[in-house]
């Protein structure tokens, strides 16, 4: 039987605020165990909640940036459970009406576009941490992350594949580092993935019965808890079992999903309405103030790249895939808007290649845009071989600054002067009377041996296209 | 000297004829002398008190005296105070010494008031008669066989018994203005949102509402000077401007329509309760004030209302008792799921227990619609008739409690009848309107009954003219208990 995969994403982004959504304690990442946690945040009696501003902003920000509905009242909710890293025995949530509802998210797979379905968008705080390692049978609690502004992105269940997944994650990243509202970093948690995975015959329209994998803290994880969990599935309906709603766990070493509690013993956290937090009215003209603040989104350039630079749909996604790219392919772009294809290929190639291998980010990157565009020049107007280039670009990484001078030490310079050309064609034509033979004889291969021995004896510096022209004219 | 009003107190301090050390240190004598038998004080705390009053007397020979500086005030131990054991009443919060001041105990300080101590309560605000607490019951001064009421008891207790001049309570369903009446004392539940409840422990944090408890109307607009407020760490709190709750107090109460609720003056209220009622409203009909009759026809709602409201917050609100952080942890368990069950078997009361069942289920699933939802539809209708109730009058009467106070154990076992106490105090919660209860005399065995006045959103100031205005003409606020 064929199967179809039918995939939903819950998306935790963190929130970049100062402080945190419901107290003024500080959210950086990494301090000693509770010392970011005030009163508010250890839930000591008779403190109370006091929303942050910025918190909705970004939320705002995120559901005018996805095409959303925001909501102009919405309510927090109590979701109730016991847990060490729960102070309050409650979380600070949105259950009803959540700030942000609908909206959509294009994504690139591959040359296909398509376009996922958002459910809403809510506010949260996020939890404690429980520490079980160094406490001799006991555990520890650290409530440094309490409180942290969280914004869950739920998706409607339009992906179709792990691929599509990571695709769809991908660009959510990209997309709330965009827009300034998340700094991505999924080390540190910014940014985790709870996938609801389920199967059904090809063609059936009833959704199978699903399974939440929680917690998925990297695009690889993703990938591979969902094809694990896929095939874990189809192996079960085809053995004509049945599938168990459960929530199940990514084990990383193991790369499979096992199960961390069943619908049975799932909690009833008797949402209500927060009585201790007012409704959050949010006006247009907020909205719009907030509209007039957002960065040129990823999809509009996108667009943008294909019709005013004529990249494809490929390339202009992966140059959209952070703004820093972007912006660095647009900085040089727009000086050499005929070469525009050109910068893509430096950024995809070359510069992304070096970036990788140092583990830098392009923000990062020693070798400006404008250095780009010289290199990119020096090319065009045939002073350098494109193998010659790649030398330059090194020396450019390496922190010098200027192109020329760089192609004037390293004597780059391609052989532009025909008559020094032509003796050294006269030389190597003398010296392989064979392969000159061979050639007049009908091999066209031997007319290959003969460039490379000219390219050989001109250290590289001659032009290939010259040498070639030259070279036919020569053997007539 | 017990029996001065604040504003003479305020005089013997501002003319030096005693220092604030020494007013302290009387009713530190005072209490000393009868807290072992009415049990109104948890807390004690004589160092504190009296360098609190130093630090007065150094204000008051400065020249800095406000209306509060050097009195003494008796904080309701459901306050957080910085330095001092805060237990709201009950085993769980037994070894909790607060790390930081109420939003209401820090105005208190600023105004130079001394924090006498702090009272019995029944737990967590959880009781009409103060016999949920963990510390013990506390003894209405009229008659230590009866009870105080509750759930600020030993608030109303220590002013009834003299042992404080003033003092804080909160009302969640009458709490405040139920043990006035018991104790014959006067006090207030202003408006939802007037008094910060940052730093008050929460019990429903919809309903609950911080209030001064006194002996006199003038006294409870001194009080309401200091405690009200906007307060940024309570978004519940509302931002108006800063009244002057004494500025009313003397204009003449000609032309005031009082509305009288047929359905409070149905039956349920008892004959010597009824009897000091319309003696009381006869003494404001010769003060120039007209009555009306109106109706509140969804009164009868407010008791089930209330009961599946607050429980449904209080058990959400006290579910960060759990034994982790601070408070009482259960000693034996095995696993992090009995270290849950045992603390919260061992470290709440019976009632407490009760109501976090009743909330836990009226939130379930599956139950939610039936009970939350739709107690939420009804509590606007209630809020509705009192809105409609306005239009025809300026201010409600009624009965604070339809009998006078009960005795001690006569209730206990009877959730029911504990909870119809408040029958008439509930709704005015329900709907955030200020409420609250006068002495007017004495009912069956000389116990106190209690005029209650609900007046509409911020119009305590008016309430508290119409209180000062009968004050000016009878005495019942100044009898004091013989004890």
């Amino acid at each position: 039987m064929q199967w179809e995969i039918v995939i939903g994403l819950e998306v935790h982004t963190q929130l970049s605020t100062q402080s945190k959504i419901f107290s003024g304690a500080s959210t950086a990442y990494g301090a000693l165990p509770n010392t970011q946690a005030s009163f508010v945040d250890l839930a000591l009696p008779g403190v109370l909640p006091v929303l942050n501003r910025g918190a909705v902003e970004r939320a705002i920000k995120f559901g005018l940036a996805v095409n959303a509905t925001i909501n102009s009242l919405s309510i927090f909710a109590r979701k109730n459970y016991f847990y060490p890293d729960l102070p309050k025995g409650y979380q600070i949530s949105q259950y009803e009406r959540p700030i942000v509802e609908g909206g959509s998210i294009g994504i690139q797979v591959g040359e296909t576009e398509k376009t996922i379905r958002l459910t809403r968008a809510h506010l949260e705080e996020d939890a404690g941490k429980s520490l079980h390692e160094d406490f001799h049978g006991m555990s520890g609690i650290d409530l440094n992350r309490a409180g942290t502004p969280l914004l869950e992105i739920v998706s409607e269940p339009d992906l179709r594949s792990s691929v599509e997944a990571v695709a769809y994650a991908k660009t959510l990243h990209a997309l709330v580092r965009w827009i300034g509202i998340c700094d991505g970093n999924m080390q540190e948690g910014s940014f985790r993935c709870d996938a609801n995975v389920s199967v059904r015959p090809l063609g059936q329209e009833k959704y199978g019965t699903r399974c939440e994998i929680k917690n998925l803290n990297s695009f690889r994880f993703l990938e591979k808890a969902i094809d694990y969990e896929v095939g874990r599935q189809i192996e079960i309906l085809e053995d004509g079992g049945s599938i168990r709603q459960e929530t199940r766990l990514f084990d990383a070493n193991k790369s499979e999903t096992r199960t961390m509690r069943t619908k049975e013993d799932a909690n009833d956290y008797r949402y209500f309405p927060d009585p201790d937090l007012l409704p959050v009215e949010i006006a247009p003209d907020w909205i719009e103030r907030l509209r007039a603040s957002l960065p040129e989104l990823p999809q509009v350039r996108r667009e943008r790249y294909v019709a005013e630079y004529g990249l494809s749909a490929y390339d202009a996604a992966v140059l959209t895939s952070s703004r820093e790219m972007a912006d660095y392919f647009e900085a040089a772009a727009k000086q050499l808007p005929e070469c525009a294809k050109l910068c893509a290929n430096w950024i995809m190639g070359d510069i992304s290649a070096r970036l990788n291998k140092e583990g830098l980010d392009i923000a990062e990157c020693p070798v400006e845009p404008a250095h780009v565009v010289q290199l990119i020049s020096r090319i065009q107007d045939g002073t350098i071989s494109g193998k010659a280039a790649k030398t330059v670009f090194e020396s450019l990484w390496q922190g010098e600054q200027d192109v020329d001078a760089i192609i004037e030490a390293k004597g780059l310079k391609q052989m532009s002067d025909n008559s020094a050309l032509e003796k050294l064609i006269d030389d190597v034509l003398a010296a392989n009377a064979q392969q000159v033979a061979d050639y007049r004889g009908g091999k066209e291969k031997a007319f290959n041996a003969l460039v490379g021995q000219v390219m050989k004896a001109a250290q590289g510096k001659a032009n290939p296209a010259q040498v070639n022209a030259m070279l036919k004219e020569k053997l007539g | 000297m017990f029996n001065d009003s604040l504003k003479q107190l305020s005089g013997r301090l501002a003319n030096r004829e005693m220092s604030s050390v020494e007013l302290t240190t009387e009713f530190l004598r005072r209490i000393g002398k009868l807290n072992s038998q009415y049990n109104a004080f948890i807390t004690v705390d004589e160092e504190k008190s009296l360098t609190q009053a130093k630090r007065a007397d150094e204000k008051i020979v400065a020249g800095e005296i406000g209306p509060l500086t050097g009195i003494p005030v008796a904080q309701k131990d459901i306050f957080c105070a910085k330095g001092w054991l805060t237990t709201c009443g009950s085993k769980m919060l037994s070894n909790f010494i607060s790390p930081y001041d109420a939003s209401v105990i820090e105005r208190f300080n600023q105004a130079g008031a001394i924090n006498i101590g702090k009272t019995n309560m029944d737990e967590f605000a959880m009781g009409s008669s103060n016999e949920t607490s963990y510390f013990g019951p506390v003894r209405n001064p009229w008659d230590a066989a009866a009870v105080p009421g509750g759930s600020s008891g030993g608030s109303a207790c220590a002013i009834a018994a003299r042992m404080a001049p003033a003092a804080t309570g909160t009302d969640t369903g009458g709490s405040i203005r139920q043990p006035a009446a018991l104790c014959g004392i006067s006090g207030i539940k202003p408006t939802y949102g007037t008094v910060s409840r940052y730093g008050m422990i929460a019990f429903a944090s919809s309903l609950d509402q911080g209030g001064p408890m006194a002996k006199s109307a003038e006294d409870l607009a001194l009080m309401l000077n200091v405690m009200t407020g906007f307060d940024e760490r309570d978004s519940t709190s509302l931002q108006r401007e800063k009244e002057d709750y004494v500025r009313d107090l003397d204009k003449p109460l000609s032309g005031l329509r009082v509305g009288l609720p047929r359905e409070y003056f149905a039956k349920g209220m008892s004959s010597d309760v009824e009897k000091a009622i319309e003696q009381a409203l006869d003494e404001y009909r010769r003060l120039g004030v007209e009555t009306v009759e109106v109706s509140l026809p969804n009164s009868p709602l407010s008791i089930p209302v209330y009961y599946v409201l607050a429980p449904a917050e209080a058990s959400s609100n006290l579910s960060r008792f759990d034994g982790v952080r601070y408070g009482y942890r259960a000693q034996a368990f095995q696993d992090l799921a009995e270290m849950y069950r045992n603390t919260r078997a061992e470290g709440f009361g019976a009632e407490v227990k009760r109501r976090i069942l009743i909330g836990t289920y009226v939130l379930s699933h599956g139950y939610y619609d039936a009970y939350y939802i739709k107690a939420q539809k009804l509590r606007r209708l209630i809020a509705q008739d009192f809105k409609e109730a306005f239009k025809q009058c300026d201010v409600i009467m009624g009965p604070t409690t339809p009998a006078v106070a009960f005795d001690l154990g006569e209730k206990s076992s009877d959730p029911i009848q504990m909870y119809l106490s408040d029958i008439y105090t509930s709704a005015t919660n329900l709907a955030g309107l200020p409420g609250m209860s006068i002495p007017v005399g004495f009912g069956d065995k000389m116990r106190p009954v209690g005029l209650h006045i609900i007046g509409d959103y911020f119009s305590e100031a008016r309430m508290l003219n119409i209180a000062h205005q009968y004050q000016l003409v009878t005495d019942w606020h100044q009898r004091m208990p013989k004890i």
